[in-house]
């Protein structure tokens, strides 16, 4: 089955197997920073912004992303000039394995779109269905308070 | 060593190197690097807790079109070995082969797949007919030993390899006595004995990243490995060990891992990756789904922990006696050293004169334990931190107090060092640091201890809500001291800069920039110019891998003396162009500078020595093994609020203080202690696998088995104490594991300074709470 979809603002078509996952397409399809923890959603890894909303493509079909905007964490920033978000993960230590990042960033991107300037409580809020176990979430809180610090306009 | 003035690039907090690139979500992990078309590996699980199989036909499965192999234990040797990536020969014992005919928990491996798709791979997982004789499972560790117990592991080559105790026939993998002094005497004359039972459940690592691995066969008949692991060559002498090939036949691969924790340090998939991709001739992935991952890799040993501990009126300790009984599970992988590490990283922080240890792992039918951060001393400092707040409160004293004066100091030792190794007698060591003195005053401040400990008004009741403090000490160990070895491998190139290869393995803790930050210390640049270069079985220098928090202090000191080597090189070639003696030259800011200030570049002298003079390459080689394992040490502090309608316990604040000798990263350090303790507070509340009559495991997905997430992240304080450590490299010792030990028994102190009952089982979940406050 076709679809027609955007993707980090690139009109794409792609074709999806009967009953796939739109997880399994992104990744077949080269959008390997949408990672699979455990493809029952609760997780958080595989967290994309559909239209700006927080999802995770493991819940959602191929078929349902038709005709509709994807940005996933290629489509944010890049190593020459990454993201504010991308950069305060790295400075405030809250990448370790890096597994979770991904997801984690983009959670924290739907956040910021909405609440520029958001507060503790809500970012752990907007962070809750992520998982991680390697940094404790501390220095990943930290890092989107720094972030929001900086993209303040 | 001494300790030198300052560091330049030790102790400042260099930006993890690979973080930008996880930061843009890079193609890093295993799973990222399947290439096209490769085979999809599946494995089929046992339904039952113990059974026979009878009879196993794969036939229907192998015909399906678009099926490459199907193995089972009638088509792969029969090769007994172990799973736990340990050094050879292993203390875990022989009683596990690629697949037998006999399963011993729900979830062991009865047959494995490879496929085009995965829906072929499950289509041929379903045509597999197996006959099973099902038999009575053994689920209770506390009846596994009993006479008349079903046997578990009855089959006949079943073994150990190093002498120690190993009797399969009555379900025991492992048993260690040993006894200092006079300790039933000295119970005797004791003024107080106080005595607990403390169970801990069976609990999971839960890598975000699930066990995978991709087996891709080359074009000159050798295997390559990319794989999910913490030990990159133990993997690939486990994988040539059940393939029956040389290693020069495996390369193993070690891509960024998402997450191990110990989990990983367990060679559990690899060798069915690598059979399905020997058999098809086809690159194959192999990846657990997360309920794999829950019921058939590995947990923390459930244990129950019996100690008893006397003293006298005047608070002089007497004796201490500690009897383990762990659950391993199925296999017996990590059974003997997790059980000595429950009395050899506790018993050693108080200065008892006489002990009694014993431990006991059993089998039953139940999910297979392994490494855990904290390997056993999590479960043994539960039961010893409460019982020594205990006698604080029995004695009348601070508990700070009672652990500040028995606690083990700068230059004494403990027999317990020398009496407790690996399965073989220990090392004897004194220590060389300790900052617990200041870990306990630094934490005591920054919880208010003062103001809060023993105030009346601080305590008061708020409706149902009742507030309490709570505290532990601890301490574990850097290495296994004469058995770890790391080695390291540095290069100069043309532009000043190195590649430094290492066999050490960074599972996201960040070691290959700490090892960049000590040669870079060594050669005097800036850690950019280090290019590390870990984890690949074909290019980088040996190590045992990550775990036993050896990675910082081992191949650290491995990397360091690889730099001295590569510095004294570069000093040499530096002289002949400076003119100079080249022990009077210095090494920094990318130059070597002679005493009366002329330079050379780095760039300058490997350009000389590759192209102009004498030319050779200026590289460093060195390994290094551990004479000791000096302890790291800490102090936690708990505040809770308890509900005492709900039962629900609530961490408000939290602070860990450790000693790690020079945090080489503090930024880093903290990192890793902010995850060990948030992972043992999740461990303390909520943590535990809950079976079914028949040993299935109930709550197999993260929406049951529930892990702590940022709404329940109580307010953190890490204090970094610095302390140097001569052994280590500039002065570190570790800091990964010792942070998960203190959750459990600082909550359960402050949960009976909050409402007076001691919770010895965890979780504190709120039934259990609600239960106790029944009790009284
Ligand atoms: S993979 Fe989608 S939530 Fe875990
Ligand atoms: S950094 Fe490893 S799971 Fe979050």
């Amino acid at each position: 089955m076709q679809i027609h979809v955007e993707v980090n603002g690139r009109t794409q078509t792609f074709e999806a197997m009967p009953g796939e996952s739109l997880l399994s397409l992104l990744r077949r399809e080269g959008y390997l920073s949408v990672k699979r923890g455990c493809e029952e959603g609760d997780c958080g890894a595989c967290t994309i912004l559909l239209d700006g909303r927080s999802v995770r493509a493991c819940l959602l079909l191929a078929a349902q992303a038709e005709g509709r905007r994807i940005t996933t964490v290629e489509g944010l920033g890049s190593i020459e000039r990454p993201h504010p978000l991308q950069q305060a993960f790295v400075d405030a230590g809250a990448v370790q394995c890096g597994f979770c990042t991904p997801g984690m960033i983009l959670s924290a991107k739907a956040l910021l779109d909405e609440t520029p300037r958001p507060d503790e409580g809500q970012v752990r809020e907007a962070l809750d269905g992520n998982l991680c176990r390697c940094t404790g979430y501390k220095k990943i809180i930290e890092a989107v308070l720094l972030a929001a610090q900086r993209m303040k306009p | 060593m001494t300790k030198p003035k300052s560091f330049r690039v030790v102790g400042k907090p260099v930006a993890k190197k690979d973080a930008p690139a996880l930061a843009l979500g890079a193609p890093l992990f295993c799973a990222d690097r399947v290439p096209p078309r490769c085979l999809v590996g599946r494995i089929l699980g046992s339904p039952h807790a113990h059974a026979r199989i009878r009879a196993i036909d794969i036939s229907a499965a192998e015909k399906l079109p678009g099926v490459h192999a199907v193995l089972c234990h009638t088509n792969v040797p029969r090769v007994m070995r172990t799973t736990a990536g340990q050094g050879a020969p292993e203390p875990s014992p022989y009683d596990f082969t690629t697949f037998d005919a006999k399963v011993r928990f729900v979830g062991d491996r009865v047959a494995a797949v490879a496929a085009e798709t995965a829906a072929i791979a499950e289509e041929a997982l379903r045509a597999i007919r197996v006959e099973y004789e099902v038999l009575e499972p053994v689920l209770d560790p506390r009846q596994a030993m009993k006479s008349g117990a079903p046997v578990i592991h009855d089959e006949p080559d079943a073994h150990a390899v190093i002498p120690v105790p190993y009797e399969p026939q009555r379900n025991l993998a492992s048993h260690v006595d040993t006894m200092v002094g006079e300790p039933d005497r000295a119970f005797r004359e004791a003024d107080i004995v106080l005595e607990g039972e403390f169970v801990t459940p069976y609990a999971q690592h839960t890598p975000i990243e699930t066990h995978c691995c991709l087996a891709e066969p080359l074009l000159d008949g050798r295997l390559r490995l990319t794989t999910s692991t913490q030990v990159p060559f133990h993997a690939r002498r486990i994988v040539a060990q059940a393939l029956e090939l040389p290693v020069s036949r495996i390369h193993v691969v070690k891509p960024r891992i998402g997450g191990g924790f110990g989990a990983k340090q367990e060679v559990l998939i690899e060798d069915v990756a690598a059979l399905l991709a020997q058999r098809s001739g086809r690159p194959v992935y192999l990846e657990l789904s997360r309920r794999e991952e829950f019921v058939s890799s590995r947990t923390r040993h459930s244990m129950v922990v019996g100690l008893k501990i006397g003293a006298q009126k005047n608070g002089e300790l007497a004796a201490v006696d500690l009897r383990v009984l762990s659950n391993t599970g199925a296999y017996g992988s990590h059974a003997l050293t997790v059980s000595c590490n429950c009395g050899s990283k506790v018993l050693p922080l108080y200065r008892w004169p006489h002990i009694r240890f014993t431990a006991d792992a059993v089998y039953t039918n139940l999910p297979v334990a392994g490494a855990y951060r904290g390997y056993g001393a999590t479960q043994a400092a539960f039961a010893m931190e409460s019982l020594m707040d205990e006698l604080a409160r029995r004695l009348g004293c601070d508990p700070i107090e009672l652990r500040l004066r028995h606690a083990i100091r700068k230059g004494e030792t403990s027999p317990i060092f020398r009496a407790l190794g690996e399965g073989s007698e220990g090392v004897e060591q004194s220590i060389g640091s300790t900052g617990l003195e200041r870990c306990l005053k630094l934490g005591a401040r920054a919880i208010g201890w003062k103001k809060k400990w023993g105030n009346a008004r601080w305590h008061a009741p708020q409706g149902a809500l009742r507030r309490g403090i709570g505290m532990c000490a601890l301490m574990q160990g850097s290495s296994i001291p004469q058995v770890d070895m790391g080695g390291a491998f540095l290069k100069l190139n043309e532009d000043g800069s190195f590649n430094l290869l290492v066999g050490a393995t960074d599972l996201g803790t960040g070691s290959d920039t700490v090892l960049a930050q000590v040669a870079a210390e060594v050669l005097g640049v800036n850690v950019e110019q280090i290019v590390v270069t870990s984890s690949d079985t074909d290019l980088t220098p040996f190590d045992v891998g990550a775990y036993a928090s050896s990675t910082t202090y081992l191949s650290g000191m491995a990397v360091r003396k690889a730099a001295e080597n590569a510095a004294a090189q570069i000093r040499k070639v530096a002289a002949r162009l400076l003119s100079a003696k080249a022990s009077e030259i210095r090494l920094e800011n990318g130059s070597a500078v002679a005493p009366g200030g002329k330079s050379v570049t780095l760039a300058r002298v490997a350009c000389h020595s590759l192209y102009e003079h004498d030319q050779h390459q200026i590289a460093g080689f060195a390994s290094h093994i551990s004479e000791k394992s000096p302890p790291p040490f800490s102090a936690h502090f708990a505040e809770v609020v308890v509900d005492t309608e709900t039962g629900l316990v609530k961490v408000e604040k939290y602070v860990a203080a450790v000693d790690c000798g020079t945090a080489i990263n503090p930024q880093l350090a903290e990192g890793q202690t902010e995850g060990a303790v948030l992972n043992g507070i999740s461990y303390a509340l909520c943590e535990e696998y809950l079976f079914t009559e028949q040993g299935r495991m109930r709550n197999d997905s993260f929406r049951e088995y529930k892990i702590f997430c940022t709404r329940d992240v109580p307010q953190l304080t890490t204090i970094l104490v610095p302390t140097y450590e001569p052994t280590g490299p500039f002065g570190a010792k570790s800091v990964s594991e010792i942070g998960i030990n203190g959750p459990m028994p600082a909550i359960s102190n402050a949960i009976f300074d909050a409402v007076g009952v001691r919770l010895r089982q965890a979780p504190f979940t709120p039934e259990r709470v609600l239960e106790a406050l029944r009790r009284g």
